[in-house]
């Protein structure tokens, strides 16, 4: 070919992202549009499960051949977003002995390694499991930060002169001559990181081939050039608990089912899930009854649960496919396996690939899969680097240690920044001026904020995502409007006041689903600091009225009746002032 | 043989605290028994009568105008104008340091988000800083105390609309400070005003703190800092900066950990000292006894169950934040006297769907008799010798309506004085 291919991507999940970067790595011109923030669909909102494969050893070997390889390759290349917790498979009396023995052998033949503990061992690993726990299987299960993994992503294809436009929604397919030769978007405020109140416009993006990388979205994408994409999307709850109750992944050892899963995850325990087909993946109803599903059932293995604290819930849907012919009734039938469909091949029109199904455990995978076979089409000879090449962040961790001593960072703060930053730390944390906690909760420093800003321009939940502010116990209730300070330097007050709501309300909607015990008084409290304490609910700033401030006290008649009460210092006390 | 006491009451923040004192000033002896560090340390130190009205527009000019027309299940309308009118004067009675009692009118105080609230009472400390007074500005920030950026303040007070031209700076406070230190660090050295290291040799806190802002100065009539100047004695630190800026200072009220707030829990207490009220601090109420009156409440002392009698009680546990109101995914209720508390069956309709939508948990509380005894679902006095005050009543939403310090101050008043008229 006489130029670089460009290739259009649309989706900024896990596989957009993952494909983005294996392209720009062999060499294409690559954009990739994302109708929100990085992570905005199905990825951000998962367990964050690190498969070991074990899940799927009985039902779906192939899937669960597929996760162990690629759990391997993710240690490696994403060490910074992977905890190694580690994984247990319980079995309760009633749970069926026959199947444990199945996901046994399942393990070794899908080469999981596997191996049977006593109960009385389970719980010398995780003391909170239930008292009549019989035996369990541990597996190498682990905790991944999904935001992480994907910013890293993204990040590494910008550094191979990837394009990427978050905020930037596909309105239309570009088809010309039988074939898809391009895209139509509309970029919410102007190309290039999202500042607030930026006036949108429309941008026309002529590729050589297109990838439909938007998962549970994918039929919507599809519809634009008459194409019939059959996603099954499949709504799942999770509940985040406010402490860790477990440091290992903890499953329920029986066939797959609703509430079968804990997993630690960075200060929190996130519990799910269901599986139940939604017709419209942005439009479904969150119900409190998941909710109490997941601690009802999930207390049967961790009584603890019963009676803790949840932060909030949030639920995602799964970008389920099976071919038409299929017709499974249930969703929890469908395949996870995940599918390329060559509309060339498939529907006669070529220019654009989908690729759908799948799960985030084996991304890469896919992301390589749908590579390969754009290069085929271009005739471009390149290897697939994704699985050798770590992840900005994952590139050296044996320095890791010393950087928490040279940024003078107070362990846990520094511990957890530099878990976090990987080996990016020393880029981020090495900074002129005072580096404060912004976030207590979740130790993020204002270095690590700043890095977010750069990239994510006036979005504070973009912010949030890549370092976790305003994600533990409080919800922001004493960091939002620290971050909205922090975007001060750079743009204007209304901006920043934009963000700051956006931020506050996006807050808000988790924590409805975790409005009572101690996580309704911490939200009053949150109510309090922001409606009375900051009168962010009735700020003046954003009423249409100005506020008649000739009316209000000016101070004068205080005590002396002679003008401002305040003009003279120490007489302001008037010789009263107890202080 | 429990302790006997003629009016016992249980919490120790702002209408715990107004109870035990009117109780006390009514002349019965009174026991005042508080497990945790009551909210004030959260609250701004600002003393809210009523800011806005329930469905009202903008700011309420006049609270006392605007309280015959609230809602008749409010805490307000049981105490009645003059209720509230004579718990501000008790306030303004021991609270010295305050400010605002000249008028009935609201003023607007800054915050520390950089827009202005409407409030009663004020610090004086933070009387140089009204929104009204049409005096030029200067809000000075510290880069490493995150909770107030002195820039964004001061653009955001522009955009309110505020009657007088402000800019914000952002300086290092001198001390060499560390970067996470606490609000009372800066207070402390201020108080102290010890020696700090400043280009080679040293000066005082305040005087270089002074020095470093001088420069910044460039017409302002006026100069705003966090509310961080000093714990002990803030009136002397002021005095000092002003002296040396020539210029009245202020502080811009904070949330948590707040100065503000704290100094107005000292006053408060040496307050109830002086009236003799006793005090019982530390250890949390767990239970109670009765035959249609509360004789006792029960104290866990370390696992000593330890009993208080009296002829009267006063519920001031405070709300939902306080835990003087408990909830768990079932229901809502109040956990010492397990009194009744309204509330939805479905827990999805306790909430609004906007951040700073319509909550009803945000009116969360006891219902009340006008004499401030709490009411059983029937509509029947839970116990003919129990009141209650403060955030522990539902019917008021305080954060939307910036009430939460005049409805504890003015209930807590109106249930000891009602408390110690029954004891006698």
């Amino acid at each position: 070919m006489a130029s670089t291919p460009h290739i259009a991507v649309v989706g900024g999940g896990s596989t957009g992202t993952g494909v983005a970067r294996d392209l720009a790595m062999r060499g294409f011109d690559v954009t990739l549009v994302e109708q929100g923030n990085l992570t905005h669909g199905t990825t951000g909102r998962m367990h964050g499960l690190l498969h070991s494969g074990g899940r799927y050893a009985v039902s779906d070997q192939a899937s669960a051949t597929e996760c162990i390889e690629e759990n391997r390759v993710l240690r490696d290349i994403a060490s910074h977003c992977v905890e190694l917790t580690g994984g247990l498979f319980v079995k309760r009396p009633e749970d069926s002995e026959e199947y444990f023995q199945e996901k046994l052998a399942g393990c070794e033949a899908c080469g999981i390694p596997a191996e049977v503990v006593s109960g009385a061992e389970a719980r010398a690993m995780e003391p909170h499991l239930a008292t009549d726990v019989e035996k369990a299987i541990s597996v190498p299960d682990g905790a991944v930060d999904p935001f992480r993994l994907v910013v890293a992503n993204a990040a590494s294809a910008v550094e191979h002169g990837a394009r990427v436009e978050t905020h930037s929604k596909v309105t239309d397919l570009l088809v010309e001559d039988g074939e898809v030769v391009g895209l139509e978007v509309d970029h919410s405020s102007g190309p290039g990181v999202r500042v607030h109140g930026t006036e949108g416009g429309r941008e026309t993006i002529r590729a050589d081939h297109v990838v439909n990388a938007t998962g549970a979205w994918a039929g919507r994408i599809g519809d634009m050039a008459g194409l019939d994409i059959e996603v099954r999307p499949s709504k799942g709850v999770m509940t985040i608990m406010n402490v860790r109750q477990v440091d290992t992944v903890i499953n329920r050892c029986r066939p797959k089912g609703d509430a079968d899963i804990v997993v630690p995850h960075e200060t929190t325990a996130i519990l799910g899930t269901t599986d139940e087909e939604v017709s419209d993946p942005e439009d479904y109803p969150e119900e409190q009854w998941e909710v109490d599903m997941m601690i009802e059932t999930l207390s049967e293995l961790i009584p603890m649960l019963e009676e803790a604290r949840t932060i909030r819930s949030f639920w995602g849907v799964r970008p389920l496919y099976e071919p038409p012919d299929v017709g499974s009734e249930d969703p929890t039938d469908i395949t996870r396996d995940f599918f390329l469909l060559d509309h060339d091949e498939r529907d006669g029109l070529p220019g654009m690939t989908s690729i759908v199904g799948g799960k985030f455990t084996t991304y890469r995978m896919m992301a390589e899969d749908i590579a390969d076979h754009v290069c085929d089409r271009f005739g471009v000879d390149a290897d697939c680097r994704t699985a050798d090449v770590p992840l900005p962040g994952s590139e050296d961790f044996t320095v890791l240690r010393d950087y928490m001593d040279e940024f003078g960072l107070q362990s846990p703060i520094g511990r957890r920044s530099v878990e976090r930053l990987g080996s990016r730390a020393e880029e981020v944390l090495d900074v002129d001026g005072p580096n404060p906690t912004i976030c207590g909760c979740e130790a993020v420093t204002r270095a690590e904020v700043q890095d977010a800003i750069e990239s994510s321009g006036s979005d504070l939940n973009a912010v949030r995502i890549r370092t976790r502010a305003s994600m533990g116990n409080c919800q922001g209730g004493f960091c939002a409007h620290r971050l909205a300070g922090e975007l001060q330097d750079s743009y204007d007050e209304p901006t920043v006041r934009a963000a700051w709501d956006e931020l506050l309300q996006e807050r808000w909607k988790g924590q409805r689903h975790a409005l009572w015990g101690q996580q309704l008084s911490q939200a009053m409290l949150n109510y309090a600091l922001h409606a009375t304490t900051q009168n962010r609910d009735r700020d003046p700033a954003d009423s249409a009225e100005a506020v008649d401030f000739a009316a209000f006290d000016d101070g004068s008649g205080a005590d002396t009746g002679t003008g401002p009460a305040t003009d003279a210092g120490v007489a302001t006390d008037g010789g009263r002032d107890g202080d | 043989m429990a302790i006997e006491s003629e009016v016992v009451v249980v919490g120790g923040g702002l209408a715990g605290a107004f109870s035990a004192l009117a109780a006390a000033r009514e002349g019965a002896d009174v026991r005042l028994v508080s497990y945790k560090q009551s909210t004030l340390a959260q609250a701004s130190g600002l003393v809210d009568v009523l800011g806005y009205a329930p469905g009202g527009d903008g700011p309420v000019v006049d609270p006392y105008d605007a309280i015959p027309d609230l809602p008749e299940d409010h805490p307000y309308a049981t105490v009645g104008v003059d209720g509230v009118r004579a718990g501000m004067a008790l306030f303004d009675e021991v609270a010295g340091r305050y400010r605002g009692d000249h008028t009935d009118r609201n003023a607007m105080l800054p915050t520390h988000g950089g827009t202005v609230k409407p409030t009663a009472r004020y610090p004086s400390g933070a009387a140089a800083g009204v929104a009204s007074d049409e005096r030029d500005a200067l809000l000075v920030g510290f880069d490493a105390l995150v909770d107030f950026d002195a820039p964004h303040a001061a653009d955001h007070l522009r955009n309110a609309g505020v009657p007088f031209d402000v800019r914000g700076v952002s300086i290092t406070f001198p001390g060499d400070l560390n970067a996470d230190a606490k609000v009372t660090r800066y207070a402390k050295l201020l108080d102290a005003d010890a020696e700090v290291p400043v280009g080679g040799s040293t000066r005082t806190a305040r005087a270089a703190l002074a020095a470093t802002v001088e420069p910044h100065l460039d017409g302002a009539e006026r100069v705003g800092f966090p509310a961080v100047l000093g714990d002990d004695d803030p009136a002397a630190v002021r005095a000092s900066l002003e002296s040396a800026l020539g210029v009245p200072v202020f502080e811009v009220p904070m949330g948590p950990p707040s100065l503000p707030g704290l100094r107005l829990e000292d006053d408060l207490y040496a307050a109830l000292d002086e009236a003799g009220v006793s005090m019982e601090t530390g250890n949390p109420v767990v239970d109670y006894e009765d035959e249609e009156r509360v004789t006792r409440v029960v104290v866990d002392r370390n696992g000593a169950k330890i009993p208080f009698a009296a002829d009267q009680f006063v519920l001031a546990t405070g709300g939902l934040v306080g835990k003087g109101i408990d909830s768990d995914r079932e229901g809502v209720r109040e956990p010492i006297f397990d009194c009744h508390v309204p509330h939805a069956d479905d827990r999805y309709e306790w909430f609004d769907h906007e951040a700073f939508g319509d909550h009803s948990f945000a009116r969360f509380g006891v219902p009340t008799d006008e004499t401030l005894r709490p009411l059983d679902a029937g509509g029947d006095v839970e116990f003919e010798n129990l009141r209650a005050a403060g955030s522990v009543l539902g019917g008021a939403d305080f954060a939307a309506e910036k009430s939460g310090s005049g409805v504890s101050i003015a209930t807590g008043r109106a249930a000891g004085v009602s408390a110690a008229e029954a004891a006698r």
